[in-house]
């Protein structure tokens, strides 16, 4: 049992991790074609992804949109919870199911939905286009992550602020915020990496300025290329920063 | 204060979806688009061979995905939660979701590159005299569902970790006071306490598996179309917006239906 249980072990990490260590190995390397056999370590491949100019400006086009739609997604979700968490009306219920409906229908169809709705009322394909449909994905998992962070303890906090006088953005900023950081945090960073690595939408609602994903999907049409594991290994850096960054700081400190 | 969030989802959200589905009704005549009521679209759907296949495409392919990944991915976490030492229990959860955080489309194209005729796996089973010559893998049904597993095994195995290590060891130690064997601890006890983990991993599975274009496209190719690859190709080709708009709705009954199959073992507010 107990050595059945390693060999399991190892057998699924590799399967696991496999891609991944491929696609970082042959980033360095030196020859045309990423694949077997290794013929020594270059850095030029990056230094091509560096200077590349589409790829920065879509690198840059990510970032902003990314930041952007994680902010009013975390604003409109922390602004309605903190309201649902009140008080309970006959309507809470089906507000609470209409902010979270979104999170059961597939990116494509709400991409759709939006693109037919956009051409009608003339909104081009742009950023725009695109970070509203991020806010669309990304609204109900801050609502959710919010909403379950208000606790007992959290309502009769935010009761006590009111009754003591508090007008309803100091309750917001003084009181609830403060109390909820933690939920705020991983929501925002959650609802971040959700839009950084969003593609379909992207892909649909962007014409000329194009998000990262996009780029890195047209890279692959000219087929395999070190320069797109390069850009591969480079992302996947940056997000295992950001993991281990959460790990260590946030969710260390007990908040689950 | 709920206004803005609810207004948000009303005009991006509701009124969208409802425009589609009025487009669905509509039809193309020539390379127009004539408003109309009538179910042509969906009749065709389910009588035009090419469409009808990519609807079971589908299906097959994601129940295929969903049952292989939650076989995997509850002895792993069952493995992490049990049998790793407490301290490097985290470490290795890590480990085994790490590729979670890549970019969707990369881990995709990672996949091309290790499953192709060069890549790394062929390269191996050739080099150790298990495969006389490189078999096709990519462009095949077969590569699409790797994808697909390697991708949901984490996902799932998240989703039943998280359920594992909220049981309380006492129903095992129970079991084996009352005469239990280790194996029968793990399939009359924990395997049943474990089913809202695996249910709702296995419904996101499901959700997640059925409307994603990326995998099929990059891995699948176009030998054998998904549904959303049917999607993406009648926008494509000449802007058949009402088609493509039927056979989202024909996608989003179906997760409808999946959702209220499982609907009394989902706990969804613990995601």
């Amino acid at each position: 049992m107990r050595i059945l249980s390693w060999a399991y072990l190892l057998a699924l990490f590799a399967f696991i991790l496999l891609p991944v260590v491929t696609l970082v190995i042959f980033s360095f390397q030196d020859g045309r074609l990423p694949v077997p056999p290794f013929k020594g370590a270059t850095l030029d491949w990056y230094r091509e992804i560096l200077t590349d100019r589409a790829l920065m400006e879509a690198l840059g086009n990510s970032l902003i949109v990314a930041l952007l739609s994680s902010l009013v997604a975390l604003v409109l979700g922390f602004l309605a919870a903190s309201g649902l968490a009140r008080v309970l009306l006959p309507g809470t219920v089906v507000m609470r199911g209409l902010l979270i409906a979104p999170m059961t229908v597939s990116y494509l169809i709400i991409a759709l939905g939006l693109l037919q709705m956009f051409n009608k009322v003339g909104i081009r394909p742009s950023l725009l286009a695109t970070g509203i449909g991020h806010v669309v994905i990304n609204l109900p998992l801050c609502f959710a992550i919010l909403y379950a962070a208000i606790g007992e303890h959290q309502k009769s906090a935010l009761k006590a602020a009111r009754d003591l006088g508090a007008k309803e953005w100091q309750v917001l900023w003084f009181v609830a915020a403060p109390m909820l950081t933690p939920g705020l945090a991983a929501a925002f960073f959650l609802a971040f990496t959700f839009s950084w690595d969003e593609f379909i939408i992207a892909f649909l609602l962007t014409r000329f300025d194009v998000t990262l994903p996009v780029e890195i999907w047209s890279m692959l049409r000219s087929g395999l290329s070190p320069a797109t594991n390069a850009v591969g290994s480079l992302v996947f850096l940056v997000s295992v920063i950001v993991v281990v960054a959460l790990e260590l700081t946030l969710f260390r400190k007990g908040s689950k | 204060m709920v206004a803005p969030a609810l207004l948000w989802t009303l005009a991006f959200f509701v009124v969208p979806f409802a425009a589609m589905v009025m487009m669905s009704l509509a039809h193309m005549e020539g390379r127009d688009i004539v408003q109309g009521h009538d179910l042509g679209n969906y009749l065709k759907i389910f009588t035009d061979p090419s469409l009808r296949r990519g609807i079971f495409v589908s299906l097959e392919i994601t129940v295929v995905v969903t049952l292989i990944s939650v076989l995997l991915a509850w002895p792993l976490a069952w493995i992490i939660a049990t049998r790793v030492p407490p301290r490097w229990r985290r470490i290795a959860l890590l480990l085994a979701v790490l590729p979670f955080w890549t970019s969707y489309v990369v881990r995709s194209y990672s996949w091309a590159l290790v499953l192709g005729e060069k890549g790394v796996v062929m390269n191996a089973l050739v080099g150790l005299g298990l495969l006389a010559e490189p078999v096709q893998i990519m462009a095949t049904r077969a590569a699409t569902i790797i994808g697909f597993v390697h991708f949901f095994v984490m996902l799932l195995t998240l989703t039943i970790y998280s359920n594992l290590v909220q049981l309380s060891p006492n129903y095992a130690r129970a079991a084996e006071d009352l005469g239990a064997s280790r194996w029968q601890v793990i399939r009359l006890v924990i395997l049943p306490l474990t089913l809202p983990g695996v249910m709702t991993g296995a419904f996101l599975t499901f959700v997640l598996c059925i409307g994603d274009y990326i995998t099929p496209q990059i891995l699948g190719g176009n030998n054998e179309l998904s549904l959303p690859q049917l999607i993406m190709l009648q926008l494509g080709r000449r802007g058949d917006f009402p088609m493509a708009s039927a056979l989202s709705v024909v996608l989003m009954v179906i997760v409808t239906l999946a959702y209220a199959g499982c609907a009394r073992w989902l706990k969804m507010e613990r995601l």
